[in-house]
């Protein structure tokens, strides 16, 4: 639903990393976007064509890596990675237990851009 | 044609927010005031739910609120109207409130008059469990007549919230809410969530919730 704020944020990042490094065109930008938060890739894709207009990051492709949501077993510590429609049916295959502590999920990360 | 190049960037687009979330934590902590950000979807009974708790711990600790709406003031003057401070944020169509959105809207109280300040947030069990807004704890509302499936549906916000407030119990005979499999499925996502199951219309429940939160904000105060 917030879509276009993080666009407006992303596309800030890769603008102030791209001046200085004699940079033309931005032309693939690599994001890593946590599972369990409700940004669709698609709409992302769209309002980052619409805010980049007329800058360095036209047209740029937006490539989304998704970051696993990764849980750990509150009794005996190890981790493991769900998927979000399997948050309910958890159960630790080292202890048994079914109570679990979010470890993560929820990033938004710019990693790297491809330019020219 | 030319070739292309790669740069690192590395940089997560929440840490700004997370900053300046951290920032208003420290300046809270100075002053002595207590930030609760309460969530929920709308309709769950967020103002009033505000009310009731503040009538319960009237003359033991002085309570502003900020209220964070698209584009109303129906909930600031419902406030004001009982006599509590209130700030309007006006959103203009954001779905959540970030720290910097919280930290102006604290700039119209004076925070050495308050103990504690309750916002309560934009009407949504998305976008709000994203963003850091500063406060010291994070409380959601789920109402009966929203289902016990919610926690399902929504598993983020029942992540970082430190309080589930189960409101609208006067209407469990009415409905087929399961508390315990809804409790099930909160305490699943999130071990430590405390649950509170009250009425704020009644007055049922409020008492041991109000006094939770009178705990957590006298030992915040007092450092």
């Amino acid at each position: 639903m917030h879509e276009l704020q993080v666009t407006e944020r992303i596309l800030d990042v890769v603008l102030k990393h791209a001046s200085g490094h004699d940079v033309s065109k931005i032309v693939v930008i690599h994001l890593r976007i946590g599972e369990l938060s409700d940004l669709e890739d698609e709409w992302l894709q769209r309002y980052f064509d619409y805010l980049s207009k007329g800058t360095l990051a036209e047209n740029a492709r937006l490539a989304i890596e998704k970051a696993p949501i990764v849980m750990q077993c509150e009794s005996c510590a190890s981790s493991l990675e769900v998927g979000k429609d399997e948050l309910q049916e958890i159960v630790c295959a080292d202890c048994g237990e079914s109570r679990f502590r979010l470890v993560s999920g929820r990033e938004y990360f710019v990693k790297n851009i491809e330019v020219v | 044609m030319d070739e292309v190049r790669l740069i690192e960037v590395k940089q997560d687009i929440h840490a700004d927010n997370e900053k300046v979330a951290e920032e208003l934590r420290r300046r809270l902590a100075d002053q002595k005031t207590f930030l609760l950000n309460l969530m929920s979807s709308p309709g769950a009974g967020k103002t009033s739910t505000i009310l009731s708790t503040i009538a319960q711990l009237e003359g033991t600790l002085r309570f502003g609120v900020l209220e964070a709406d698209i584009d109303s003031t129906v909930d600031a003057e419902k406030v004001a109207a009982e006599g509590i401070p209130a700030i309007q944020l006006r959103t203009g169509g954001f779905c959540h409130l970030d720290a910097a959105m919280v930290t102006s809207g604290l700039d119209g109280l004076d925070l050495a008059d308050f103990d504690v300040v309750i916002i309560e947030n934009v009407g949504n069990l998305v976008c709000p469990a994203e963003f850091d807004t500063g406060a010291i704890k994070n409380v959601m509302i789920l109402s009966v007549p929203e289902g016990d499936d919610k926690p399902l549906k929504y598993p983020l916000m029942f992540t970082v919230c430190d309080v589930l407030l189960v409101n609208k119990i006067d209407y469990l005979e009415l409905s087929d809410f399961d508390m315990e499999a809804m409790r099930k499925r909160a305490l699943r996502l999130n071990p430590e969530i405390r649950i509170f199951e009250i009425s704020a219309k009644t007055g049922q429940g409020v008492e041991e919730w109000a006094a939770w939160l009178s705990r957590e904000a006298t030992s915040f105060i007092r450092g």
